[in-house]
């Protein structure tokens, strides 16, 4: 097909870890390691350096094709090969292996402010950003007035950058690269930022953009915005790509697999953030008899139980439902209410977050569930628990599913006509 | 396989994006890119506007701005001046000593900084790097502009010095263009060695500056190189810096008594020689800058 622009077969990318604590690579170590090689090689023993050396494939026999005027959704947990897979398209790395086929040229949306220099005013950072991101002076004069009027820091255009609020710094950068018109364009999670106005302004800037008939790569954790902007997604999974579908088909997929992830211990989970200080080691949903469950019906009373690993002072617990296509529903955290507990001793009692009535609608939710000390994040897990939401009663009303059209109910009664 | 559709009926019109024809390119590893110099000429103007950047952030902020190329240079002068040619007494081949000393400052001072700026434009500049393409050499090459620029203004002051000595130089300072383009040819060489190494290294990042700050004393900055006994003047030269100091001496200060052409010869060769390999290592190194920086 002659409209296909890009054409990825096999495409492999393989690192060695090499697990050190220094984040330097020095020549002490390289003719460290060569030595030890070199003595070792005749004794036919790993040095202890060898052994520490851990093969890693970011990414594993990835083929694809995507087609002009696609918007592909790119989705999977962190470290899945996301971000290697863009950069090898946006020719930052190379592949190990196998082989891409592009027409046209690539551009990515940086996380922003990339290449600003905090030295430079808003007008010189416009023209340096322009001439990063790949637009030529001529482009970028014709479309000076444009950005800036996107960007609305008109006022501020003779200010070093580094004298602007976080908010225009945000608005300037990011309208630089809304600009761009590459053949495929490549945006890389960086719509999390700016205020509600602004985002939706940048949504509409990559629709624009995709009705102009370009291909846009999209990466994000927001599965809203990813099933919104997209038509096809692409899910990868330690590197490779296990489902390349409709978008829908592809988040459901995805949720299922966080879902699987979700049963196992807790303490066993690597996909986690945070210092690690204190880790969640159990969460367990309890019904309104303090009994554990995984379902609930609607309308009832329940716990929602966290276990730690130890105790803190100032230690606080926070949580988010989000619902089957991955939308964040509600959050609770454990800071906004109460004075943080005084710490005592070696019995570790858990946190436990008291429902009187679950306002959500018959289905199945996630819980992201993190763990912080005074704004230090110490743990964070995905997928952390899963809750069933089976029909219930909300006073003296039925509460049924109501796909696609929201999965919060509140209580309410209707003044009849009669 | 789902055979895709294009999303809306307005994007089954390819839109091909302005001014560039849909070429095809293939990436794959170990594929040498045969086209190298016509991607440099491409991102020309990324070349240009890191330069720009460069020379404009220097002395931002800072009162005295530009003029500290000159207050350096001045200070710089001085103090050689006093110890080398007052304290030391030593020889000045028949011209006054300052401008012995400030004809060889040029040439040291723009490798000094280039080759520190050089050093340290990949590791600087690692945000750009492993966020956007672009053919690296552009980052070493557009920190060689800021050091010529600086080499500029200092040719400024060495006017005014030869003015206020009364000094003209002859014919001879129409090589020094030549002399320039042999001072960066070597100092581009080297600063590419060290930008690469860096980028993997970060021990070399102390190794340039060891290099400059030793080789103000193993080159002849503050002295004529006529102070080395004859037959060490081959040894001496495998300094590359002699060859060129002596050229810019030669070329400014209307000759020099006795002008040692294997030294030229020896920095020429060196030169190319490390401009030849810097290139090399650095073309091999580069696709993987962004995985170790």
């Amino acid at each position: 097909m002659t409209d296909v622009v890009l054409n990825a077969e096999g495409l492999g990318k393989h690192y060695l870890l090499r697990h050190r604590i220094a984040g330097y690579d020095t020549l002490r170590e390289k003719f460290g390691e060569n030595l030890r090689r070199l003595t070792m090689a005749k004794r036919a023993l790993p040095g202890p350096r060898e052994a520490a050396l851990e093969e890693f494939w970011a990414l594993r026999d990835v083929s694809l094709q995507i087609r002009q005027g696609e918007v592909v959704g790119l989705i999977g947990r962190n470290g899945a090969g996301k971000s290697t897979l863009l950069k090898i398209i946006s020719r930052i790395t190379e592949p190990t292996e196998g082989r891409l086929r592009m027409r046209g040229r690539a551009a990515s949306l940086l996380e922003v402010g990339t290449g600003f220099h905090p030295e430079l005013t808003g007008r010189e950072n416009i023209f340096l950003n322009g001439a990063i991101l790949g637009m030529p002076k001529t482009e970028i004069r014709a479309k000076f007035d444009q950005i800036v009027a996107f960007a609305e820091v008109a006022q501020f255009l003779d200010t070093p950058v580094k004298r602007y609020s976080s908010g225009m710094y945000v608005r300037l950068a990011f309208s630089i690269a809304a600009h761009l018109e590459p053949d495929i364009l490549i945006v890389d999670e960086v719509l999390a930022v700016g205020d509600a106005p602004f985002q939706k302004k940048c949504l509409e800037r990559m629709s624009e953009v995709a009705a102009m008939g370009r291909t846009i790569l999209f990466v994000s954790h927001n599965l809203g915005l990813v099933r919104s902007m997209c038509r096809r997604g692409i899910l990868l999974e330690h590197g490779r790509i296990v489902c390349d579908d409709f978008v829908e088909v592809t988040v459901a997929r995805y949720l299922e697999g966080l879902e699987a992830m979700a049963s196992s211990n807790l303490l066993e989970r690597t996909q986690r953030r945070g210092t690690g200080s204190v880790r969640l080691c159990r969460i367990d949903i309890r019904d309104a008899n303090h009994v554990i469950t995984s379902s609930i019906a609607a309308g009832q009373a329940l716990q929602f139980v966290f276990y730690a690993t130890r105790r803190l002072p100032a230690l606080t617990c926070s949580f988010t439902i989000y619902d089957s296509v991955g939308q964040a529903i509600t959050c609770f955290d454990s800071a906004l209410q109460c004075e943080p507990d005084p710490a005592n001793g070696a019995d570790v009692p858990p946190f436990v977050c008291e429902l009187g009535e679950l306002f959500l609608t018959p289905g199945r939710y996630r819980i992201n569930a993190a763990l912080y000390c005074r704004d230090e994040l110490l743990d964070h897990v995905e997928s952390a628990a899963i809750l069933d939401v089976d029909p219930g009663v909300s006073g003296t009303r039925p509460v049924m599913a109501t796909p696609g059209y929201g999965s919060v109910f509140m209580p309410h009664r209707w003044i009849g006509p009669c | 396989m789902i055979q895709w559709m294009p999303t809306t009926p307005a994007a089954a019109v390819a839109h091909p994006a302005p001014g560039h024809p849909p070429q095809e390119r293939i990436i794959e590893a170990g594929r040498r890119d045969s086209l190298y110099l016509l991607e440099l000429w491409h991102y020309r103007e990324l070349f240009y506007f890191l330069a720009w950047r460069d020379i404009l952030v220097r002395y931002k902020q800072t009162a005295a701005g530009i003029a500290w190329v000159l207050i350096k240079a001045m200070v710089t002068l001085l103090v050689l001046t006093l110890v080398f040619g007052r304290v030391a007494r030593l020889p000045s081949d028949g011209v006054p000593y300052s401008l012995l000393v400030f004809a060889a400052m040029l040439p040291w001072q723009f490798f000094a900084g280039a080759l520190t700026d050089c050093s340290n434009s990949l590791v600087g500049n690692s945000d750009l790097i492993s966020k956007i393409y672009f053919p690296r050499l552009i980052v070493p090459g557009s920190a060689m502009i800021v050091s010529l620029v600086d080499l500029a203004i200092s040719c400024v002051v060495l006017a005014l010095l030869l003015a206020w000595h009364g000094f003209a130089p002859d014919w001879r300072i129409l090589a020094l263009p030549l002399l320039v383009v042999l001072a960066a040819a070597l100092t581009f060489g080297a600063g590419l060695w060290f930008a690469a190494l860096t980028a993997e290294y970060r021990d070399f990042r102390f190794i340039a500056g060891f290099v400059v700050q030793l080789g103000l004393y193993i080159s002849p900055v503050g002295f004529s190189s006529s102070v080395v006994p004859a037959n060490w003047r081959l040894l001496y030269s495998l300094n590359p810096l002699v060859g060129v100091i002596d050229g810019f001496r030669w070329a400014i200060l209307r000759g020099t008594p006795d002008f040692y052409w294997p030294g030229l010869a020896m920095s020429i060769a060196i030169a190319c020689l490390l401009l030849a390999s810097g290139l090399w290592y650095f073309r091999r190194t580069e696709r993987r800058f962004a995985d170790v920086i």
